[in-house]
């Protein structure tokens, strides 16, 4: 059912924690529908995002793209991580089930959540982010027929 | 991977060796049509009758009663629809439960388009059926009443009898899905009052592809398949002659062995219980302690959900199932764990483990252990886990 990128980072989950004092922390999802990600960002002076971290709540494909969102944003700019899109992640992964794709959108907004957080600490704008939904799934549901 | 531990026993059992030897035989030598007149022709026929003679004693039933299908999903389907077909002129009114099993719910919302009422009725936090609920939904145009024996997620056993005596007292016909009971529990037609009861042959070491609808004599019942003259016209179509003497020799031996089988396994299954409460912290037990099946047992674990646990058990060579959502492709956790009143985070997280003829301490010692590790490694993975700490700090 998974590949073997995304077995991989489901066993060996890269970036696992928290971060203490994050400059910005961003939690997306709801147990209801069975997922739940948390990212840490910690961005130095430059805005560049030093340190990143994650805990995630849910099945293997949440686990495996929290993982490989945190890898991708490392040691990035605050705006090459918001190139990071959910269809980057997956391809990383070397694609998901379509039933798991809904985990890819989380692990973006997840990032997006974190970055969003760290913006309103420093009363700054962050260009082309917009305020993230607390909850994707609330219009997601349909896509999850096919 | 040192070890493999097959304990999803409900979802499917492994075909006993003595079942396989017995079906043989009737691919290679024995392969004649039992509606042929020549000897290998006569031999399915007697074989069929022999096992259909089996299956029948183990119900307290009479052979004709005992109506060969597919499996137990069209035996469910054959006895909703059927019913309703017949009886759609008294009325069009069917009670059952909120857990049974999707083969009687999806039945059922299909009969709902076709203009039947289906009211389904709720279960306690055991998953227990509430019988006063189900004394108040009859009304004079109810037609059929289908409670499942026992449940396939949580193992709660239900009170069959009371519901049978219910209909019986009414007129309503009763069904019951017996899919997990049947070899697990004694069960007696006459004395429970049912009326059909659907069954099939792999949840009880036997082959897939092969269950039974026993139906009462008297009981008006449309033809499920049309065609041949076969099972006395009502589900025509060549008999599945090696699957059906393989379903016998099940039979035997799942009642034959019955007694001392479901107390060697309730006696684990209670081990396994105890040890999985006692170590595991924020760990609770699905259904009912006491009136489960003997090989059935379900947790929760708080703060972790199901399918990573799958995955990870996998890996160990642990085979198990879950409640979560991600395990049904849909976005809902199991509908059984949510009609017992579990908040969705913690059907999330929730492990069935059925335990077989052939499961050893030794297995559940390795599974115990290996929960205990995976449960914790996912746990420091969970933000709500995290929450939960801080907010015990906070305290």
């Amino acid at each position: 059912m998974y590949s073997e990128k995304v077995m991989d980072h489901f066993q060996n989950p890269r970036n696992v924690g928290e971060i203490e004092n994050a400059s910005g922390v961003g939690t997306v999802g709801n147990a209801k529908c069975g997922d739940i990600m948390r990212i840490y960002l910690d961005i130095d002076e430059n805005d560049i995002i030093r340190d990143c971290k994650f805990k995630t709540f849910g099945c293997g494909a949440a686990v495996a793209t929290s993982s490989m969102a945190t890898e991708l944003v490392k040691g990035k700019s605050i705006q090459e991580a918001l190139q990071v899109t959910n269809k980057a992640v997956m391809e990383a992964l070397d694609g998901l089930p379509p039933v798991k794709v809904h985990c890819s959108l989380l692990a973006e907004e997840a990032i997006h959540a974190a970055l969003w957080d760290y913006a309103e600490k420093h009363g700054i704008k962050i260009e082309g982010l917009e305020k993230p939904k607390s909850d994707i799934h609330e219009d997601e549901e349909e896509e999850e027929e096919y | 991977m040192d070890r493999f531990v097959y304990l999803d026993n409900a979802a499917t059992t492994k075909t006993s060796p003595t079942v396989l030897e017995a079906m043989l035989p009737y691919f290679s030598e024995l392969y004649g049509n039992a509606s042929s007149i020549y000897s290998i022709g006569v031999e399915s026929k007697e074989a069929i009758t022999q096992s259909r003679e089996m299956i029948a004693s183990t119900l307290g039933a009479k052979p004709e009663e005992i109506y060969f299908t597919a499996g137990g999903t069209e035996a469910d389907n054959w006895a909703l629809k059927a019913t309703a077909e017949a009886y759609g002129g008294k009325g069009k009114h069917i009670i059952t439960s909120k857990i049974e099993h999707h083969a009687i719910l999806h039945t059922c919302a299909n009969l709902e388009k076709c203009g039947y009422e289906v009211t389904y009725i709720d279960v306690d936090e055991n998953g227990v059926i509430k019988l006063e609920e189900l004394k108040k939904a009859i009304r004079p145009d109810t037609i059929l009443i289908s409670v499942m024996f026992a449940n396939n997620e949580i193992g709660t056993i239900q009170p069959i009898r009371a519901i049978g005596e219910l209909a019986a007292q009414h007129g309503i016909l009763f069904h019951t899905d017996a899919v997990q009971a049947y070899g697990q529990l004694p069960i007696n037609v006459d004395e429970l009052h049912i009326d059909m009861l659907s069954s099939s042959a792999h949840k009880v070491n036997g082959p897939k592809g092969i269950g039974f609808l026993y139906i009462r004599k008297g009981v008006k019942i449309r033809s499920f398949i049309h065609g041949g003259a076969q099972e006395r016209k009502r589900r025509a179509g060549t008999e599945n002659v090696p699957a059906i003497v393989g379903y016998g020799q099940a039979a035997k031996e799942a009642f034959s062995s019955m007694q001392e089988r479901t107390a060697g396994e309730r006696e684990l299954r209670d081990y396994l219980i105890d040890r999985m409460e006692k170590e595991i912290p924020f760990t609770r037990l699905n259904g009912d302690r006491k009136n489960r099946l003997p090989n059935n047992a379900n947790f929760s674990f708080q703060f972790i959900e199901g399918e990573s646990l799958l995955i990870m058990l996998d890996m160990e060579g642990i085979c198990a199932s879950s409640g979560s959502a991600c395990t049904s492709g849909s976005l809902d956790p199991s509908h059984v764990l949510l009609a017992i009143g579990l908040p969705h985070e913690i059907a999330h997280g929730s492990l069935r483990l059925t335990l077989g003829a052939d499961t050893t301490k030794e297995d559940i010692d390795y599974v115990v252990e290996k929960t205990k590790g995976i449960v914790e490694r996912l746990r420091s993975m969970s933000p709500l886990y995290e929450d939960f700490l801080k907010k015990c700090q906070k305290r």
